[in-house]
Protein backbone atom coordinates (compact mmCIF):
# COMPACT_ATOMS: atom_id res chain seq x y z
CA UNK A 1 0.00 0.00 0.00
CA UNK A 2 2.76 2.67 1.23
CA UNK A 3 4.88 1.54 -1.40
CA UNK A 4 1.81 1.71 -4.02
CA UNK A 5 1.05 5.04 -3.29
CA UNK A 6 4.60 6.31 -3.47
CA UNK A 7 4.61 5.56 -6.73
CA UNK A 8 1.55 6.85 -7.60
CA UNK A 9 2.99 10.53 -6.30
CA UNK A 10 6.40 9.68 -8.18
CA UNK A 11 4.13 9.20 -11.23
CA UNK A 12 2.10 12.97 -10.29
CA UNK A 13 4.94 14.58 -9.68
CA UNK A 14 6.84 13.70 -13.34
CA UNK A 15 3.69 14.31 -14.90
CA UNK A 16 2.79 17.58 -14.15
CA UNK A 17 6.30 18.55 -15.45
CA UNK A 18 5.94 16.99 -18.29
CA UNK A 19 2.55 18.32 -18.75
CA UNK A 20 4.40 21.85 -17.87
CA UNK A 21 6.94 21.09 -20.59
CA UNK A 22 4.53 19.98 -23.11
CA UNK A 23 2.57 22.77 -23.51
CA UNK A 24 4.21 25.39 -22.56
CA UNK A 25 4.70 26.88 -26.26
CA UNK A 26 1.00 26.57 -27.65
CA UNK A 27 0.46 29.68 -30.10
CA UNK A 28 -2.69 31.65 -29.27
CA UNK A 29 -4.84 30.23 -32.29
CA UNK A 30 -4.83 26.89 -30.47
CA UNK A 31 -5.67 28.32 -27.09
CA UNK A 32 -9.10 27.15 -27.16
CA UNK A 33 -8.84 23.97 -28.95
CA UNK A 34 -6.08 22.70 -26.38
CA UNK A 35 -8.41 23.96 -23.14
CA UNK A 36 -11.34 21.74 -24.61
CA UNK A 37 -8.99 19.31 -25.89
CA UNK A 38 -7.35 18.93 -22.09
CA UNK A 39 -11.08 19.16 -21.12
CA UNK A 40 -11.78 16.05 -22.93
CA UNK A 41 -9.21 14.01 -20.82
CA UNK A 42 -10.05 15.27 -17.70
CA UNK A 43 -13.18 13.21 -18.70
CA UNK A 44 -10.96 10.08 -18.10
CA UNK A 45 -12.67 9.75 -14.43
CA UNK A 46 -15.08 7.84 -16.67
CA UNK A 47 -12.32 4.90 -16.23
CA UNK A 48 -13.50 5.22 -12.14
CA UNK A 49 -17.08 6.21 -12.65
CA UNK A 50 -17.20 3.05 -14.88
CA UNK A 51 -15.92 0.71 -11.93
CA UNK A 52 -18.40 2.03 -9.45
CA UNK A 53 -21.56 2.07 -11.86
CA UNK A 54 -20.62 -1.54 -12.58
CA UNK A 55 -20.04 -2.94 -8.63
CA UNK A 56 -23.55 -4.62 -9.08
CA UNK A 57 -27.33 -3.11 -8.23
CA UNK A 58 -28.06 -5.94 -5.22
CA UNK A 59 -25.01 -5.46 -3.12
CA UNK A 60 -24.06 -1.61 -3.66
CA UNK A 61 -27.31 0.17 -4.84
CA UNK A 62 -26.17 3.61 -3.90
CA UNK A 63 -22.42 3.25 -5.71
CA UNK A 64 -24.15 2.17 -8.62
CA UNK A 65 -26.27 5.00 -8.58
CA UNK A 66 -23.66 7.76 -8.01
CA UNK A 67 -21.41 5.44 -10.41
CA UNK A 68 -23.86 5.79 -13.12
CA UNK A 69 -24.62 9.70 -13.18
CA UNK A 70 -20.84 10.06 -12.85
CA UNK A 71 -20.69 7.76 -15.79
CA UNK A 72 -23.66 10.51 -17.71
CA UNK A 73 -21.42 13.36 -16.59
CA UNK A 74 -17.95 12.13 -17.57
CA UNK A 75 -19.40 10.51 -20.94
CA UNK A 76 -20.96 14.07 -21.72
CA UNK A 77 -17.58 15.61 -20.99
CA UNK A 78 -15.35 13.40 -23.30
CA UNK A 79 -17.85 12.61 -25.75
CA UNK A 80 -19.10 16.54 -26.35
CA UNK A 81 -15.08 17.52 -25.24
CA UNK A 82 -13.61 15.37 -28.37
CA UNK A 83 -16.13 16.00 -30.89
CA UNK A 84 -16.23 19.89 -30.18
CA UNK A 85 -12.47 20.28 -30.34
CA UNK A 86 -13.00 18.30 -33.64
CA UNK A 87 -15.09 20.62 -35.33
CA UNK A 88 -13.05 23.47 -34.15
CA UNK A 89 -9.91 22.60 -35.54
CA UNK A 90 -11.65 21.47 -38.66
CA UNK A 91 -12.33 25.27 -39.30
CA UNK A 92 -8.82 26.19 -39.13
CA UNK A 93 -7.45 26.34 -42.15
CA UNK A 94 -4.26 27.92 -43.72
CA UNK A 95 -4.17 30.33 -46.99
CA UNK A 96 -7.49 28.90 -48.79
CA UNK A 97 -5.66 26.98 -51.98
CA UNK A 98 -7.63 28.25 -54.85
CA UNK B 1 -3.28 -20.86 -11.42
CA UNK B 2 -6.18 -18.56 -11.17
CA UNK B 3 -3.81 -16.48 -8.97
CA UNK B 4 -1.36 -16.31 -12.13
CA UNK B 5 -3.90 -15.52 -14.59
CA UNK B 6 -5.10 -12.63 -12.44
CA UNK B 7 -2.09 -11.59 -12.35
CA UNK B 8 -1.42 -11.36 -15.60
CA UNK B 9 -4.21 -9.43 -16.43
CA UNK B 10 -3.94 -6.97 -13.85
CA UNK B 11 0.00 -6.30 -15.61
CA UNK B 12 -2.19 -5.82 -19.06
CA UNK B 13 -4.70 -4.30 -17.99
CA UNK B 14 -1.75 -1.64 -16.46
CA UNK B 15 0.46 -1.70 -19.53
CA UNK B 16 -2.29 -0.92 -21.49
CA UNK B 17 -3.52 2.40 -19.41
CA UNK B 18 0.31 3.08 -20.05
CA UNK B 19 -0.14 3.23 -23.44
CA UNK B 20 -3.32 5.45 -23.46
CA UNK B 21 -1.60 7.63 -21.01
CA UNK B 22 1.02 7.74 -23.80
CA UNK B 23 -1.59 8.97 -26.33
CA UNK B 24 -2.49 11.72 -24.44
CA UNK B 25 0.90 12.88 -24.22
CA UNK B 26 1.36 12.45 -28.16
CA UNK B 27 -2.46 13.88 -28.58
CA UNK B 28 -1.18 16.96 -26.22
CA UNK B 29 1.76 17.73 -27.79
CA UNK B 30 0.14 17.42 -31.42
CA UNK B 31 -2.28 20.03 -30.31
CA UNK B 32 0.17 22.54 -30.22
CA UNK B 33 0.67 23.28 -33.71
CA UNK B 34 -2.22 24.10 -35.96
CA UNK B 35 -0.87 21.46 -38.77
CA UNK B 36 -1.09 18.41 -36.34
CA UNK B 37 -3.73 19.74 -34.00
CA UNK B 38 -6.90 17.67 -35.36
CA UNK B 39 -4.59 14.40 -35.72
CA UNK B 40 -3.42 15.01 -31.80
CA UNK B 41 -6.90 15.27 -30.74
CA UNK B 42 -7.92 11.88 -32.74
CA UNK B 43 -5.06 10.81 -30.97
CA UNK B 44 -5.78 11.41 -27.86
CA UNK B 45 -9.53 10.11 -27.96
CA UNK B 46 -8.02 6.65 -29.44
CA UNK B 47 -6.27 6.80 -25.82
CA UNK B 48 -9.36 7.37 -24.19
CA UNK B 49 -11.61 4.92 -26.00
CA UNK B 50 -8.56 2.48 -24.88
CA UNK B 51 -8.40 3.16 -21.45
CA UNK B 52 -12.46 2.75 -21.18
CA UNK B 53 -12.29 -0.44 -23.42
CA UNK B 54 -10.01 -2.01 -20.86
CA UNK B 55 -11.87 -0.79 -17.87
CA UNK B 56 -14.84 -2.69 -19.18
CA UNK B 57 -12.80 -6.12 -18.97
CA UNK B 58 -12.13 -5.29 -15.58
CA UNK B 59 -13.52 -8.43 -13.64
CA UNK B 60 -14.83 -6.73 -10.84
CA UNK B 61 -17.54 -5.22 -13.10
CA UNK B 62 -20.29 -7.66 -12.55
CA UNK B 63 -23.59 -6.03 -14.03
CA UNK B 64 -23.21 -3.92 -17.38
CA UNK B 65 -27.08 -2.64 -17.63
CA UNK B 66 -26.19 0.90 -15.75
CA UNK B 67 -22.66 1.36 -17.24
CA UNK B 68 -24.82 1.28 -20.56
CA UNK B 69 -27.86 3.67 -19.45
CA UNK B 70 -24.83 6.17 -18.47
CA UNK B 71 -22.53 5.97 -21.64
CA UNK B 72 -25.87 6.32 -23.98
CA UNK B 73 -27.50 9.09 -22.44
CA UNK B 74 -24.23 11.14 -21.82
CA UNK B 75 -22.89 10.32 -25.17
CA UNK B 76 -26.44 11.64 -26.65
CA UNK B 77 -26.22 14.56 -25.00
CA UNK B 78 -22.53 14.84 -25.77
CA UNK B 79 -23.10 14.44 -29.51
CA UNK B 80 -25.91 16.97 -29.57
CA UNK B 81 -24.11 19.94 -27.46
CA UNK B 82 -20.88 19.73 -29.23
CA UNK B 83 -22.70 19.23 -32.90
CA UNK B 84 -25.75 22.07 -32.23
CA UNK B 85 -23.65 24.86 -30.48
CA UNK B 86 -22.75 28.15 -32.34
CA UNK B 87 -19.34 29.15 -32.09
CA UNK B 88 -20.35 32.31 -30.76
CA UNK B 89 -21.69 30.35 -27.49
CA UNK B 90 -18.20 28.06 -27.13
CA UNK B 91 -16.99 29.87 -23.65
CA UNK B 92 -20.27 28.95 -22.02
CA UNK B 93 -19.98 25.23 -23.56
CA UNK B 94 -15.98 24.89 -22.55
CA UNK B 95 -17.73 26.24 -18.86
CA UNK B 96 -20.23 23.72 -19.12
CA UNK B 97 -18.19 21.02 -19.67
CA UNK B 98 -15.11 21.76 -17.12
CA UNK B 99 -17.71 21.74 -14.55
CA UNK B 100 -19.37 17.97 -15.47
CA UNK B 101 -15.49 16.88 -15.49
CA UNK B 102 -15.91 18.22 -11.82
CA UNK B 103 -19.10 16.56 -10.43
CA UNK B 104 -18.28 13.17 -12.04
CA UNK B 105 -14.77 13.09 -9.87
CA UNK B 106 -16.82 14.16 -6.81
CA UNK B 107 -19.21 11.32 -7.60
CA UNK B 108 -16.28 8.82 -7.90
CA UNK B 109 -14.91 9.87 -4.98
CA UNK B 110 -18.41 10.07 -2.89
CA UNK B 111 -19.58 6.40 -3.83
CA UNK B 112 -15.83 5.27 -3.11
CA UNK B 113 -16.09 7.06 0.00
CA UNK B 114 -19.85 5.43 0.93
CA UNK B 115 -18.61 1.99 0.31
CA UNK B 116 -17.29 2.09 3.69
CA UNK B 117 -13.79 0.18 3.25
CA UNK B 118 -11.42 -0.31 5.83
CA UNK B 119 -10.64 3.68 6.90
CA UNK B 120 -7.23 4.69 5.86
CA UNK B 121 -6.25 8.29 6.25
CA UNK B 122 -4.44 8.53 2.62
CA UNK B 123 -7.00 7.20 0.56
CA UNK B 124 -9.36 9.55 3.17
CA UNK B 125 -7.32 12.41 2.05
CA UNK B 126 -7.55 11.93 -2.02
CA UNK B 127 -11.60 11.46 -1.05
CA UNK B 128 -11.96 14.75 0.40
CA UNK B 129 -9.15 16.47 -2.39
CA UNK B 130 -11.37 15.01 -4.76
CA UNK B 131 -14.87 16.20 -3.08
CA UNK B 132 -13.24 19.60 -2.86
CA UNK B 133 -11.80 20.21 -6.30
CA UNK B 134 -14.71 18.66 -7.93
CA UNK B 135 -17.33 20.57 -6.09
CA UNK B 136 -15.66 23.62 -6.40
CA UNK B 137 -15.11 23.22 -10.24
CA UNK B 138 -18.81 22.15 -10.59
CA UNK B 139 -20.44 25.24 -9.04
CA UNK B 140 -17.69 27.63 -10.40
CA UNK B 141 -18.51 26.25 -13.71
CA UNK B 142 -21.95 26.88 -13.80
CA UNK B 143 -21.73 30.40 -12.25
CA UNK B 144 -19.58 30.98 -15.30
CA UNK B 145 -21.84 29.62 -17.22
CA UNK B 146 -24.56 31.29 -16.33
CA UNK B 147 -22.29 34.53 -16.50
CA UNK B 148 -21.36 34.00 -20.25
CA UNK B 149 -24.67 33.38 -21.33
CA UNK B 150 -26.06 36.14 -19.59
CA UNK B 151 -28.17 34.14 -16.92
CA UNK B 152 -26.87 35.73 -14.37
CA UNK B 153 -25.04 39.57 -14.52
CA UNK B 154 -21.73 39.63 -16.14
CA UNK B 155 -20.54 42.50 -14.17
CA UNK B 156 -18.25 41.73 -10.85
CA UNK B 157 -20.92 40.95 -7.76
CA UNK B 158 -19.11 42.46 -4.66
CA UNK B 159 -20.21 42.95 -1.55
CA UNK B 160 -19.72 43.77 2.47
CA UNK B 161 -18.07 41.50 4.44
CA UNK B 162 -16.94 39.55 1.64
CA UNK B 163 -13.42 38.91 2.91
CA UNK B 164 -14.39 37.63 6.30
CA UNK B 165 -17.00 35.13 4.46
CA UNK B 166 -14.35 33.70 2.15
CA UNK B 167 -12.00 33.10 5.32
CA UNK B 168 -14.75 31.77 7.34
CA UNK B 169 -15.04 29.56 4.29
CA UNK B 170 -12.07 28.33 4.24
CA UNK B 171 -12.47 27.65 7.95
CA UNK B 172 -15.15 25.59 7.79
CA UNK B 173 -13.79 23.53 4.67
CA UNK B 174 -10.28 22.71 7.09
CA UNK B 175 -12.48 21.93 9.76
CA UNK B 176 -14.65 19.41 7.81
CA UNK B 177 -11.39 17.64 6.26
CA UNK B 178 -10.42 17.19 9.50
CA UNK B 179 -14.00 15.46 10.79
CA UNK B 180 -13.59 13.48 7.64
CA UNK B 181 -9.74 12.50 7.89
CA UNK B 182 -9.12 12.48 11.11
CA UNK B 183 -12.06 12.74 13.75
CA UNK B 184 -14.02 10.55 11.73
CA UNK B 185 -17.27 10.94 14.18
CA UNK B 186 -16.33 14.14 16.35
CA UNK B 187 -19.26 16.59 15.25
CA UNK B 188 -20.95 14.80 12.74
CA UNK B 189 -23.09 11.22 13.12
CA UNK B 190 -22.19 9.24 9.99
CA UNK B 191 -20.73 9.45 6.57
CA UNK B 192 -23.60 10.99 4.80
CA UNK B 193 -23.35 14.19 6.80
CA UNK B 194 -19.93 14.39 6.72
CA UNK B 195 -19.97 14.03 3.03
CA UNK B 196 -23.19 16.14 2.55
CA UNK B 197 -21.23 18.87 4.27
CA UNK B 198 -18.00 19.03 2.07
CA UNK B 199 -19.90 18.72 -1.11
CA UNK B 200 -21.72 21.91 0.29
CA UNK B 201 -19.28 23.66 1.08
CA UNK B 202 -17.28 23.13 -2.10
CA UNK B 203 -19.87 24.04 -3.54
CA UNK B 204 -20.35 27.44 -1.96
CA UNK B 205 -16.66 27.61 -2.19
CA UNK B 206 -17.40 27.39 -6.15
CA UNK B 207 -20.16 29.95 -6.04
CA UNK B 208 -18.19 32.93 -4.01
CA UNK B 209 -14.55 32.29 -5.99
CA UNK B 210 -16.61 32.73 -9.42
CA UNK B 211 -19.31 35.49 -8.36
CA UNK B 212 -17.04 38.54 -8.15
CA UNK B 213 -15.15 37.93 -11.03
CA UNK B 214 -16.43 40.49 -13.83
CA UNK B 215 -17.50 39.07 -17.52
CA UNK B 216 -13.81 40.64 -18.92
CA UNK B 217 -11.77 38.33 -16.89
CA UNK B 218 -13.36 35.31 -17.57
CA UNK B 219 -10.44 34.06 -19.88
CA UNK B 220 -8.33 33.81 -16.88
CA UNK B 221 -11.64 32.05 -14.58
CA UNK B 222 -12.67 28.95 -17.65
CA UNK B 223 -8.41 28.01 -17.52
CA UNK B 224 -8.20 27.73 -14.18
CA UNK B 225 -11.45 25.82 -14.19
CA UNK B 226 -10.07 23.76 -16.98
CA UNK B 227 -7.26 23.47 -14.76
CA UNK B 228 -9.72 22.12 -11.82
CA UNK B 229 -11.37 19.89 -13.73
CA UNK B 230 -7.67 18.34 -14.53
CA UNK B 231 -6.53 18.33 -10.84
CA UNK B 232 -10.15 16.86 -9.58
CA UNK B 233 -9.68 14.09 -12.03
CA UNK B 234 -6.07 13.76 -10.71
CA UNK B 235 -7.00 13.21 -7.04
CA UNK B 236 -9.91 10.53 -7.91
CA UNK B 237 -7.07 8.60 -9.63
CA UNK B 238 -5.25 8.56 -5.70
CA UNK B 239 -8.38 7.45 -4.57
CA UNK B 240 -9.15 4.47 -6.63
CA UNK B 241 -5.24 4.21 -6.86
CA UNK B 242 -4.84 4.04 -10.79
CA UNK B 243 -2.36 5.81 -13.17
CA UNK B 244 -4.02 6.61 -16.18
CA UNK B 245 -5.95 9.24 -14.36
CA UNK B 246 -3.37 10.47 -12.19
CA UNK B 247 -1.60 10.98 -15.35
CA UNK B 248 -4.24 12.41 -17.70
CA UNK B 249 -5.37 14.63 -14.76
CA UNK B 250 -2.22 16.05 -13.94
CA UNK B 251 -1.73 16.83 -17.58
CA UNK B 252 -4.67 18.97 -17.89
CA UNK B 253 -4.27 20.71 -14.54
CA UNK B 254 -0.74 21.45 -15.78
CA UNK B 255 -1.84 22.90 -19.14
CA UNK B 256 -4.65 24.41 -17.75
CA UNK B 257 -2.53 26.51 -15.79
CA UNK B 258 -0.05 27.65 -18.41
CA UNK B 259 -2.95 28.98 -19.67
CA UNK B 260 -4.52 30.74 -16.89
CA UNK B 261 -0.92 32.11 -16.37
CA UNK B 262 -0.54 33.33 -20.31
CA UNK B 263 -4.33 35.22 -19.09
CA UNK B 264 -3.11 36.69 -15.87
CA UNK B 265 -0.05 38.24 -17.80
CA UNK B 266 -1.90 40.00 -20.71
CA UNK B 267 -3.66 41.44 -17.73
CA UNK B 268 -0.81 42.40 -16.00
CA UNK B 269 -1.87 40.49 -12.69
CA UNK B 270 0.08 37.61 -10.66
CA UNK B 271 -1.44 34.43 -10.87
CA UNK B 272 -1.36 34.44 -6.99
CA UNK B 273 -2.84 37.55 -7.28
CA UNK B 274 -5.67 35.52 -9.07
CA UNK B 275 -5.88 32.56 -6.65
CA UNK B 276 -5.80 34.09 -3.63
CA UNK B 277 -6.20 37.53 -3.55
CA UNK B 278 -8.05 37.71 -6.63
CA UNK B 279 -11.37 36.48 -4.76
CA UNK B 280 -12.59 40.40 -3.72
CA UNK B 281 -9.48 42.26 -5.11
CA UNK B 282 -10.52 42.14 -9.05
CA UNK B 283 -12.25 44.35 -10.59
CA UNK B 284 -11.83 48.19 -8.48
CA UNK B 285 -15.22 50.08 -10.14
CA UNK B 286 -12.74 53.25 -10.41
CA UNK B 287 -14.63 54.95 -13.19
CA UNK B 288 -14.83 58.42 -10.60
CA UNK B 289 -12.83 60.59 -12.91
CA UNK B 290 -15.03 61.19 -16.01
CA UNK B 291 -12.39 63.95 -16.80
CA UNK B 292 -14.00 65.91 -20.03
CA UNK B 293 -11.43 64.61 -22.47
CA UNK B 294 -12.50 66.29 -25.33
CA UNK B 295 -15.21 65.60 -28.59
CA UNK B 296 -14.57 62.45 -30.57
CA UNK B 297 -14.79 62.18 -33.89
CA UNK B 298 -18.05 60.42 -35.27
CA UNK B 299 -17.27 59.01 -39.17
CA UNK B 300 -20.46 58.21 -41.50
CA UNK B 301 -19.70 55.09 -44.16
CA UNK B 302 -19.00 56.98 -47.18
CA UNK B 303 -16.16 58.62 -45.54
CA UNK B 304 -14.79 55.68 -43.95
CA UNK B 305 -15.04 53.59 -47.22
CA UNK B 306 -13.41 56.50 -48.94
CA UNK B 307 -10.51 56.57 -46.49
CA UNK B 308 -10.15 52.35 -46.04
CA UNK B 309 -10.33 52.17 -50.02
CA UNK B 310 -7.21 54.56 -49.98
CA UNK B 311 -4.81 52.34 -47.24
CA UNK B 312 -2.51 50.01 -48.19
CA UNK B 313 -2.37 48.33 -44.63
CA UNK B 314 -5.25 47.44 -42.32
CA UNK B 315 -5.25 45.51 -39.06
CA UNK B 316 -8.26 44.55 -37.50
CA UNK B 317 -8.72 44.23 -33.88
CA UNK B 318 -11.77 42.02 -32.87
CA UNK B 319 -12.87 41.94 -29.29
CA UNK B 320 -16.12 40.68 -27.50
CA UNK B 321 -18.51 43.10 -29.57
CA UNK B 322 -17.72 41.51 -32.64
CA UNK B 323 -19.10 38.30 -31.41
CA UNK B 324 -21.83 39.43 -29.54
CA UNK B 325 -22.63 41.35 -32.87
CA UNK B 326 -21.94 38.09 -34.68
CA UNK B 327 -19.91 39.88 -37.23
CA UNK B 328 -17.05 37.54 -37.60
CA UNK B 329 -18.78 36.52 -41.55
CA UNK B 330 -19.01 40.31 -42.51
CA UNK B 331 -15.36 41.31 -40.86
CA UNK B 332 -14.45 38.35 -43.33
CA UNK B 333 -15.83 39.74 -46.05
CA UNK B 334 -14.68 43.09 -45.70
CA UNK B 335 -11.13 41.84 -45.01
CA UNK B 336 -10.93 39.47 -48.48
CA UNK B 337 -12.30 42.87 -50.23
CA UNK B 338 -9.52 45.44 -49.20
CA UNK B 339 -7.15 42.54 -49.97
CA UNK B 340 -8.10 42.16 -53.20
CA UNK B 341 -8.51 46.33 -53.11
CA UNK B 342 -4.49 46.00 -53.41
CA UNK B 343 -4.28 46.61 -49.07
CA UNK B 344 -1.97 43.77 -46.91
CA UNK B 345 -5.01 42.93 -44.16
CA UNK B 346 -4.09 41.59 -40.93
CA UNK B 347 -5.76 40.42 -37.75
CA UNK B 348 -4.27 41.67 -34.46
CA UNK B 349 -5.70 39.61 -31.47
CA UNK B 350 -5.44 40.15 -27.71
CA UNK B 351 -5.05 36.88 -25.77
CA UNK B 352 -7.52 38.26 -23.10
CA UNK B 353 -9.92 39.60 -25.75
CA UNK B 354 -13.68 37.87 -25.46
CA UNK B 355 -14.63 35.19 -23.15
CA UNK B 356 -12.37 32.57 -23.16
CA UNK B 357 -8.58 32.02 -24.06
CA UNK B 358 -8.56 32.04 -28.28
CA UNK B 359 -11.52 33.26 -28.27
CA UNK B 360 -11.41 35.86 -31.39
CA UNK B 361 -9.10 32.74 -32.85
CA UNK B 362 -11.96 30.44 -33.01
CA UNK B 363 -14.28 33.27 -34.22
CA UNK B 364 -12.25 34.03 -37.20
CA UNK B 365 -11.44 30.45 -38.16
CA UNK B 366 -15.31 30.12 -38.15
CA UNK B 367 -15.77 32.54 -40.67
CA UNK B 368 -13.09 31.43 -43.03
CA UNK B 369 -9.75 33.36 -41.93
CA UNK B 370 -6.37 31.66 -42.38
CA UNK B 371 -4.82 31.40 -39.10
CA UNK B 372 -1.80 33.00 -40.95
CA UNK B 373 -3.00 36.08 -41.01
CA UNK B 374 -3.90 36.31 -37.24
CA UNK B 375 -1.08 38.65 -34.91
CA UNK B 376 -0.23 38.46 -31.89
CA UNK B 377 0.27 42.55 -29.65
CA UNK B 378 3.80 41.90 -29.75
CA UNK B 379 4.37 41.31 -33.05
CA UNK B 380 1.94 44.18 -34.41
CA UNK B 381 3.22 46.61 -31.71
CA UNK B 382 6.57 48.17 -33.10
CA UNK B 383 5.63 48.48 -36.72
CA UNK B 384 2.31 50.08 -35.37
CA UNK B 385 3.13 53.44 -37.09
CA UNK B 386 3.11 52.20 -40.55
CA UNK B 387 -0.56 51.15 -40.48
CA UNK B 388 -2.52 53.10 -42.17
CA UNK B 389 -6.25 52.15 -40.72
CA UNK B 390 -6.44 50.10 -37.51
CA UNK B 391 -10.02 49.01 -37.27
CA UNK B 392 -11.16 48.11 -33.98
CA UNK B 393 -14.63 46.25 -33.91
CA UNK B 394 -15.80 45.82 -30.65
CA UNK B 395 -12.52 45.88 -28.02
CA UNK B 396 -12.14 48.46 -25.71
CA UNK B 397 -10.25 47.67 -22.62
CA UNK B 398 -7.05 45.66 -24.84
CA UNK B 399 -6.84 48.71 -26.78
CA UNK B 400 -6.67 51.16 -24.21
CA UNK B 401 -3.68 53.85 -24.19
CA UNK B 402 -4.32 53.78 -20.09
CA UNK B 403 -2.76 50.92 -19.65
CA UNK B 404 0.60 52.83 -21.08
CA UNK B 405 -0.17 56.31 -20.01
CA UNK B 406 -1.81 56.78 -16.83
CA UNK B 407 -0.66 55.40 -13.90
CA UNK B 408 -3.41 56.37 -11.96
CA UNK B 409 -5.44 53.79 -14.41
CA UNK B 410 -6.56 50.17 -12.89
CA UNK B 411 -5.35 48.42 -15.94
CA UNK B 412 -2.24 50.17 -15.70
CA UNK B 413 0.67 48.41 -17.34
CA UNK B 414 -1.24 46.03 -19.03
CA UNK B 415 0.19 44.94 -22.49
CA UNK B 416 -2.62 46.52 -24.82
CA UNK B 417 -2.64 46.41 -28.77
CA UNK B 418 -1.01 50.01 -29.14
CA UNK B 419 -3.54 51.08 -32.30
CA UNK B 420 -3.36 54.46 -31.17
CA UNK B 421 -0.40 54.69 -32.83
CA UNK B 422 -1.95 54.17 -36.50
CA UNK B 423 -2.37 56.70 -38.91
CA UNK B 424 -6.34 56.51 -38.62
CA UNK B 425 -8.27 54.52 -35.87
CA UNK B 426 -11.65 53.25 -36.52
CA UNK B 427 -13.68 52.41 -33.76
CA UNK B 428 -16.92 50.34 -34.32
CA UNK B 429 -18.98 50.49 -31.64
CA UNK B 430 -22.21 50.95 -30.29
CA UNK B 431 -22.26 53.66 -28.41
CA UNK B 432 -19.94 55.57 -25.67
CA UNK B 433 -20.43 53.58 -23.05
CA UNK B 434 -17.36 52.25 -21.07
CA UNK B 435 -15.65 48.70 -21.25
CA UNK B 436 -16.25 46.05 -18.88
CA UNK B 437 -13.46 47.54 -16.41
CA UNK B 438 -15.59 50.18 -16.52
CA UNK B 439 -12.97 52.85 -17.32
CA UNK B 440 -13.33 55.36 -19.77
CA UNK B 441 -10.49 54.77 -23.17
CA UNK B 442 -9.02 58.08 -24.40
CA UNK B 443 -8.30 56.37 -27.48
CA UNK B 444 -11.67 57.54 -28.46
CA UNK B 445 -10.78 61.10 -27.91
CA UNK B 446 -7.47 61.09 -30.06
CA UNK B 447 -6.85 62.94 -32.64
CA UNK B 448 -6.40 60.51 -35.38
CA UNK B 449 -9.50 58.44 -34.09
CA UNK B 450 -12.83 58.06 -35.69
CA UNK B 451 -16.18 57.01 -33.98
CA UNK B 452 -17.75 54.34 -36.31
CA UNK B 453 -21.53 54.15 -34.45
CA UNK B 454 -23.83 51.73 -34.63
CA UNK B 455 -23.94 48.10 -34.25
CA UNK B 456 -20.42 45.74 -35.67
CA UNK B 457 -22.55 43.36 -38.07
CA UNK B 458 -24.45 46.48 -39.41
CA UNK B 459 -21.21 49.01 -40.05
CA UNK B 460 -19.33 46.33 -41.40
CA UNK B 461 -21.88 45.03 -44.21
CA UNK B 462 -22.36 48.69 -44.58
CA UNK B 463 -18.84 49.07 -45.81
CA UNK B 464 -18.64 46.06 -47.60
CA UNK B 465 -21.68 47.26 -49.81
CA UNK B 466 -20.30 50.50 -50.19
CA UNK B 467 -16.89 48.37 -51.39
CA UNK B 468 -19.07 45.84 -53.95
CA UNK B 469 -20.50 50.02 -55.13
Amino acid sequence: METQLTLLFFVLVLSIFLGFELISKVPSTLHTPLMSGANAISGITLVGALLASGSGFVSQPLTVLLGTAAVTFATINVVGGYLVTNRMLSMFKKKKAE
Amino acid sequence: MILFEQFNSEIVVNLIYILAAMLFIFGLKMLGSPETARRGNLVSASGMFLAVVVTLLDQSIIDFSFILIGVCIGSLIGFFAATRVKMTAMPEMVALFNGFGGIASLLVGSSEYLVGFDPNSALLIAIYLTVLIGGVTFSGSLIAWGKLSEIISGKPFLYKGQQIVNALLLGFILLSGLEMIFFQGLFTENQFQILGIICLLAFTLGILFVIPIGGADMPVVIALLNSFSGLAACAAGFVILNNVLIVSGALVGASGLILTNIMCKAMNRSLANVLFSGFGAVTDTASGETADQGEVRPVNTADAYLILEAASSVLIVPGYGMAVAQAQHSVRELGELLEANGAEVKYAIHPVAGRMPGHMNVLLAEANVSYDVLVEPEDVNPIMETVDVCMVIGANDVVNPDAKENEGSPIYGMPIIETDRAKTVFVLKRSMASGFAGIQNPLFFKSNTRMLFGDAKESVSNLVAEFKG
